[in-house]
């Protein structure tokens, strides 16, 4: 069995009030080796608690996780984790931070080499590897989590608004690295974002999801993801479906924001 | 009184440079860099940057005022000194039949530190003879004595007259005016006086400087420093007795350190030790390592052993904190990372933990070592063989104030060098401090 199958996946966190909150209702996914799902929805939707119970960080209240056919109990290489921002070594330079997934694996600085060299050309920082991260711009440091990430050879990869803290035009740049990426790697990623475009851009598949319970509330198969690979983003924005599905989704979420406001002034 | 001179003179130079340097230097006083462009800096902290010329004054004001009040040799300018030298006036003693004499009191006024100064011979001082003076005609006869600057001296008059007091010979005038018992008279040498049993009394007068037993002069201070360098002092050189004060702060820090370190993590990471741990520590982190010092001794005596211990004491529950503070520093992020990168629970302690912990060990190695350092002064001060604390604390005794002034210097360099090592230690160690 290829692939990353969430199965049926409730969540419930305890309040010390005595009362609980449903993060997640019965969450069922099947995702391919090598698909691109982006994962958007207002905000205590539960995605990023999704993310955790996939990473191993969280286990779930219900449900189960298989990988490639074994269950995922608690984190491993297997699934690598992109994170908004911090989430680097400051106390290693570029290249260490890249090499710490082999260095881990118990591999030698040298069976690491090539492919640390390789993974630096690929996201452009090889004229930066021996600098601190923390010389860094926020797009660079990104780059060096996805490269840390890759040298792992993770089967999925989580990542968590990765682009999230980033200025708008590194955020398209950044977007473009993760299309070429996923095109040359053929990794299976799950992108968290609070973007509409980004999840438009970078989802071969979409989900939407609701909040109280967090469940999936629409899924969507778009076109974009593959279209962007190698070309200008801003062209394919101009795609005919682009404009309708953006918003779509919006007013989807709008309506769903909204609601939460009217439960909130109700309970009030 | 003198302090509120001290006070004012002070003041009067911290506005007064001020005013007058910032009117002659413009562009010393100017705005620099980025910071000519801004229009308010009142309230913006990082237009402040610290004037040299002031902190170069602040220590020449300081130097300064330190001659200027006492009874140095370097030719700055000095208040008012005590009179010095010889100075006579008249008593009048009259008998009970109305009978009257007139004989001369010469005092000799000398240096009150004359002991503690040597002569080209390297012998030190002595006090000087007494001005001989002719015993004069009349049942009155003259007198000489001595006193030291800044003493105090009653002069039994009847000792050579012919008449004592027994006789009836009372004193009824000095320098020809008429007192009572208890009464002064101002001169420039300083205040004549009846006791009031009626001896005459002489106070010469004494400036405004202060004695050397309470204010050495600066050149006294640095003469001691070197005479301290050569001879040491109590049976030990001054660097030795600096080595035993750094070498017991040195090895109770790093006791305090090498133990407390690891503690300080086993209570970021596991509940057990967090619980073990944490009413002990709660509970002696407020206790001044000073109050242990009376433990200390009674259960280790005054030697090394005690003072280590002591000072491993105050280091221990700073690291402690310091180091379960480092853990919850980490951001969750980067330990989800590390776990998601394949590292096991030994490789999240050395490769994420530790470094990323090691800002908040620097600090609270900074706030150890200073504590340290005080704590050993103090606990020297109390009792010990050797140290800087125990030098000064005996020099008090013996009222050498110099001696007291070189140590108080030195303990303060010392720490002051002592925060400088930690902090270029941190800057080599954790450059990435205050950067992300």
């Amino acid at each position: 069995m290829d692939g990353l199958h969430i199965d049926d996946i409730s969540m419930r966190f305890d309040l010390p009030d005595g009362g609980h909150v449903q993060a997640l209702q019965n969450v069922t996914l099947d995702i391919k080796s090598g698909e691109l799902m982006s994962v958007l929805g207002p905000s205590g939707c539960g995605k990023t608690t999704l993310l955790n119970i996939v990473a191993g960080f969280l286990a779930p209240t219900e449900g189960v996780i298989r990988l490639n056919g074994h269950e995922v109990h608690g984190p491993d290489p297997e699934r690598g984790m992109v994170f908004q921002q911090g989430a680097l070594f400051e106390w290693m330079n570029v290249r260490d931070n890249v090499s710490f997934g082999p260095d881990m694996k118990g591999m030698s600085r040298k069976e690491s080499a090539e492919k640390v060299e390789h993974l630096l050309d690929v996201v452009g920082l090889q004229d930066f590897k021996e600098k601190a991260v923390y010389e860094l711009s926020g797009g660079m440091q990104q780059r060096v989590a996805l490269a840390r990430c890759l040298a792992n050879d993770p089967d999925v990869i989580l990542m968590d608004e990765p682009l999230g803290a980033l200025d708008a035009l590194t955020r398209e740049k950044m977007q473009s690295l993760v299309l070429d990426l996923w095109k040359d790697t053929g990794k299976t990623i799950i992108l968290i974002t609070h973007s509409v475009e980004e999840a438009l851009l970078l989802g071969e598949r979409l989900l939407v999801m609701a909040p109280r319970p967090g469940r999936v509330h629409k899924e969507y198969r778009l076109p974009f993801a593959d279209l962007g690979v190698g070309a200008d983003l801003r062209e394919v924005k101009k795609h005919e479906d682009y404009g309708s599905t953006r918003e779509e989704i919006l007013s989807m979420i709008w309506n769903m924001e909204e609601e939460i406001m009217g439960r909130a002034e109700e309970s009030a | 009184m003198t302090g509120f001179l001290v006070l004012f003179l002070y003041v009067a130079a911290f506005f007064g440079s001020y005013l007058i340097l910032s009117k002659l230097l413009k562009q010393a006083f100017a705005k620099t860099g980025f910071n000519k462009l801004k229009t308010v800096t009142f309230g913006d902290e990082s237009a402040v940057k610290a004037n040299r010329i002031a902190s170069v004054l602040s220590i020449v004001t300081v130097f300064m005022l330190w001659v200027a009040f006492t009874n140095s040799s370097i030719p700055l300018p000095k208040l008012p000194g005590p009179f010095s030298g010889d100075v006579t006036f008249t008593y009048t003693a009259t008998l009970p039949d109305g009978s009257t004499d007139d004989a001369e009191i010469t005092m000799r006024v000398y240096r009150e530190d004359i002991q503690q100064t040597l002569d080209e011979n390297g012998e030190p001082g002595r006090e000087p003879p007494a001005v001989e003076v002719e015993p004069g005609e009349g049942f009155a006869k003259n007198d000489s004595l001595t006193v030291a600057r800044y003493g105090f001296k009653v002069i039994p008059v009847w000792n050579n007259d012919e008449v004592s007091k027994a006789d009836g010979s009372v004193v009824t005038h000095l320098n020809g005016q008429e007192v009572q018992p208890g009464q002064k008279i101002a001169i420039p040498e300083g205040v004549i006086a009846l006791t009031d049993k009626g001896t005459p009394t002489f106070e010469p007068a004494t400036g405004l400087r202060m004695a050397r037993l309470y204010l050495p002069a600066p050149e006294v201070v640095l003469e001691r420093f070197w005479r301290l360098n050569a001879e040491g002092y109590q049976g030990y050189t001054l660097w030795e007795h600096t080595r035993y004060s750094l070498q017991r702060v040195l090895l109770g820090f790093l006791f305090g350190a090498l133990i407390g370190i690891p503690i300080g993590y086993a209570m970021g990471l596991t509940n057990w030790s967090r619980g073990w741990y944490d009413p002990i520590v709660e509970f002696m982190r407020p206790v001044p390592p000073l109050a242990l010092i009376p433990l200390m001794i009674i259960w280790f005596g005054i030697g090394e052993l005690s003072k280590v211990i002591l000072l491993f004491l105050a280091a221990l529950w700073i690291m402690i904190i310091a180091a379960r503070s480092g853990v919850s520093g980490v951001a969750i992020s980067k330990v989800h990372a590390a776990y998601s990168l394949g590292a096991s629970k030994w490789q999240i302690l050395s490769r994420v933990i530790v470094p990323n912990s090691l800002p908040e060990i620097f600090t609270g190695a900074r706030v150890a070592m200073g504590v340290c350092w005080g704590t050993v002064v103090a606990a020297e001060l109390v009792a010990a063989e050797v140290g800087l604390g125990k030098m000064i604390v005996v020099a008090s005794k013996f009222q050498l104030t110099d001696i007291v002034i070189v140590g108080i210097i030195l303990i303060g360099v010392i720490g002051f060098l002592i925060d400088v090592g930690v902090r270029a230690l941190e800057n080599w160690l954790v450059p990435w401090k205050g950067k992300v």
